[in-house]
């Protein structure tokens, strides 16, 4: 019991189950307004206290659904109809799903070849940097919208516009990122290379780049996070492409709150296995480069 | 002199020729050549007198005037023109080489400490924004790309200037809601670390969720908070709050954790207890990484609000103009918006970055000198 406790998968799981439980109370009490209104349509009256809250789990509209009834929408969403219909959760889901890889990996690309020209180039340095830094601090995403309508006036739409603010976002954390690794070599070790007449292509492939994988994974999780959140935002401009942001939309129109919290879920999932896949590529790759974790 | 900078020399004087020989652009239908200009033929044989006259090695002032002339040149033309022609373009790529050739010689005087860093350090990045601003003009208004696509810079000041009462109330609605809702979420999640801080239990049971959850798109919630609290500034001030709440979590438990055991211990042959412990030794610690959520912080705010509003606002706030003006096809007007946001999320940042330059005074990081 005493080795459980001090792991972190006993409290992980003790505060998750304080977490559901709070979430059920909560519904319960935001939901007993509108159920006391029915009610009193109803012309019930002196409901016992299990049945009224049995109610409240099963409202059409709910103010806060019940974690079941989420899970509920969650699961006829990916398995009650076809893939390929508008209807399936999955469907909307592989729509944001495409975005955010082809603009995470686009994103990768550019912020390591920026990178790359940085460290090699003292006025690329200088003159690039500090706007990269700056442009950290602005609200990135306000300019959603106007990509996707912009690009959509001169007909580009679907998943291209979605993928340029993806990759918009997430090409930042790998560029200041990469910088950082790819100058992780000290002195010591670019003179032994010099040393080896090496030349500065052989310099970059056979140090720096293998120095700078590291935080090239690490930089490329809060990317993948991000590319997520674009995709997501760049669909609410666009209610006709679908994905999990028009689901979020369109729930918010008709007021369908569990369809908000069953998109919700599916994106958070979403983010975790990505982020999670990253992880494992991070520990496959410093295992092969020989880090000890 | 680095083989690069040659190479840009060269081009350079390729381009002089090319825009002195080239028609520049069409003024009231007319196709007009660069060499009936005077200021242009001035421009011209000064950069091919200055670059040929040194060897390719213009001394980096010299550099520096030619490219603000060129810059100064293609504004000059842009404005009265219909339709701009070869020499036009080729004029624009001369100053891009200029720029260049300039930010290379500048950058090569710092590092051999002909010059000092610290105001000439500052010249480069500028001179690349106005460079930047300057070939965006330039290109708009010289292809004449359709406004809704991308608007000049000019024309985008213009709205800018013209509209500050919508801006301005924007601004406040929409701040309203960050402040309010950056300062809860920051609060919560410091006084909840300081309380999570105590029970090695809870620590170890919110530490791996609150990571979790920080890598989430959070930004989702806004079409339920805006069900709960409203279409007014509070329902986004709660999206804020939900987003800045876990970073601010996290940073502070890691920060909690900063000071080394034998500082603790020296603490304790002190008598110190928890609480002047906490204040006297790990709160400090703490600094900077509590500064580093709320750098993190003040981005995710503004973003936080802005998206907010997409989902439902009263008819004022920055995102419900952003995604109202977009379906007008005002562009413009949305560009003008993202300037006050950028200029306002820039203030944010630079702020709390000098508030951490203030109190965490003795981090190795400032002490150096640097941010």
């Amino acid at each position: 019991m005493r080795g459980l406790m001090g792991g972190k998968t006993v409290p992980v799981l003790i505060v998750l189950l304080a977490i559901v439980l709070f979430w059920y109370v909560m519904a319960v009490v935001m939901n007993a307004p509108w159920q006391n209104t029915l009610n009193g349509r109803a012309n019930l009256t002196d409901v016992p206290l299990t049945e009224f809250a049995l109610q409240t789990f099963t409202q059409d509209k709910p103010v806060l659904p019940a974690p079941h009834q989420v899970i509920g929408a969650i699961w006829t969403g990916l398995f009650g109809s076809a893939i390929t219909a508008p209807r399936s959760l999955a469907f909307h889901a592989g729509i944001t799903l495409g975005a955010t890889l082809l603009g995470f990996g686009l994103g990768t690309l550019l912020g390591v070849l920026l990178a790359v020209v940085i460290v090699h180039n003292n006025a690329s340095d200088r003159s690039l940097m500090p706007w990269i830094i700056a442009s950290q601090t602005v609200p990135i995403l306000a300019i959603a919208p106007m990509v996707v309508v912009g690009l959509g006036a001169v007909g580009v739409t679907g998943m291209i516009p979605k993928a340029l603010i993806s990759m918009y976002l997430s090409f930042f954390p790998v560029v200041v990122g990469m910088v950082k690794g790819l100058r992780t070599p000290e002195q010591i070790q670019l003179d032994l290379m010099r040393t080896y007449n090496a030349s500065p292509l052989q310099i970059f492939l056979k140090l720096r780049w293998p120095a700078s994988v590291p935080i090239l994974f690490a930089s490329m999780k809060v990317g993948i996070a991000i590319s997520l959140i674009g995709a997501v935002v760049g669909e609410l401009s666009n209610n006709a492409g679908g994905g999990l942001g028009v689901r979020l939309l369109t729930g918010s129109y008709n007021g369908q709150t569990i369809q908000i919290w069953a998109a919700l879920f599916i994106a958070a999932a979403l983010a975790a296995i990505l982020v999670i896949l990253v992880g494992w590529g991070e520990r496959l790759a410093n295992r092969r480069m020989g880090v000890r974790a | 002199m680095s083989r690069l900078q040659s190479i840009l020399a060269l081009g350079a004087l390729l381009f002089a020729v090319l825009t002195l020989l080239l028609p520049m652009g069409n003024f009231g239908g007319v196709p007009v050549a660069t060499w009936t200009s005077i200021p242009a033929l001035i421009f011209l044989a000064a950069t091919l007198a200055a670059i040929g006259a040194f060897r390719l090695r213009a001394p980096t002032p010299a550099t520096g005037l030619l490219a603000a002339a060129g810059c100064a040149l293609l504004i000059g033309w842009v404005e009265p023109m219909q339709g701009a022609l070869a020499g036009f373009w080729a004029l624009l790529v001369l100053t891009w080489l200029l720029c260049w050739l300039f930010a290379e010689q500048l950058s090569a005087d710092i590092r051999r400490g002909r010059v000092n860093d610290g105001f000439v350090g500052w010249l480069v990045p500028v001179a690349f924004g106005v460079a930047v601003l300057i070939a965006w003009e330039a290109i708009t208004r010289g292809a004449n790309v359709p406004q809704v696509l991308l608007p000049a810079p000019s024309m985008i000041w213009a709205r800018l200037t013209a509209s500050v009462p919508t801006l301005a109330a924007d601004f406040v609605q929409t701040f309203k809601a960050v402040i309010v809702g950056f300062t809860l979420g920051c609060g919560a999640g410091f006084v909840v670390a300081i309380l999570v801080d105590r029970s090695p239990f809870l620590k170890r049971g919110l530490l791996p969720i609150g990571n979790f959850v920080s890598a989430l798109p959070i930004i989702g919630i806004a079409p339920i908070m805006v069900m709960w609290f409203g279409f007014d500034w509070p329902s986004k001030a709660a999206v804020v709050v939900a987003m800045t709440f876990f970073p601010m979590l996290v940073n502070t438990v890691a920060g909690l954790n900063a000071s080394s055991s034998i500082e603790r211990d020296l603490m304790r042959t002190y008598a110190a207890n928890y609480w002047e412990t906490l204040l006297k030794l790990r709160l400090p610690a703490a600094g900077p990484f509590i500064f580093n959520a709320l750098k993190i912080n003040s981005t995710l705010a503004l973003i936080g609000a802005i998206v907010a509003e997409f989902f439902g606002t009263p008819i004022v706030g920055m995102g419900f103009r952003i995604s109202t003006e977009v379906g007008k096809l005002n562009i413009d007007l949305v560009w003008a918006e993202i300037a006050v946001a950028a200029v306002a999320g820039s203030a944010f940042y630079g702020v709390i970055a000098l508030i951490e330059r203030a109190v965490t005074f003795w981090h190795p990081s400032i002490r150096g000198g640097r941010t």
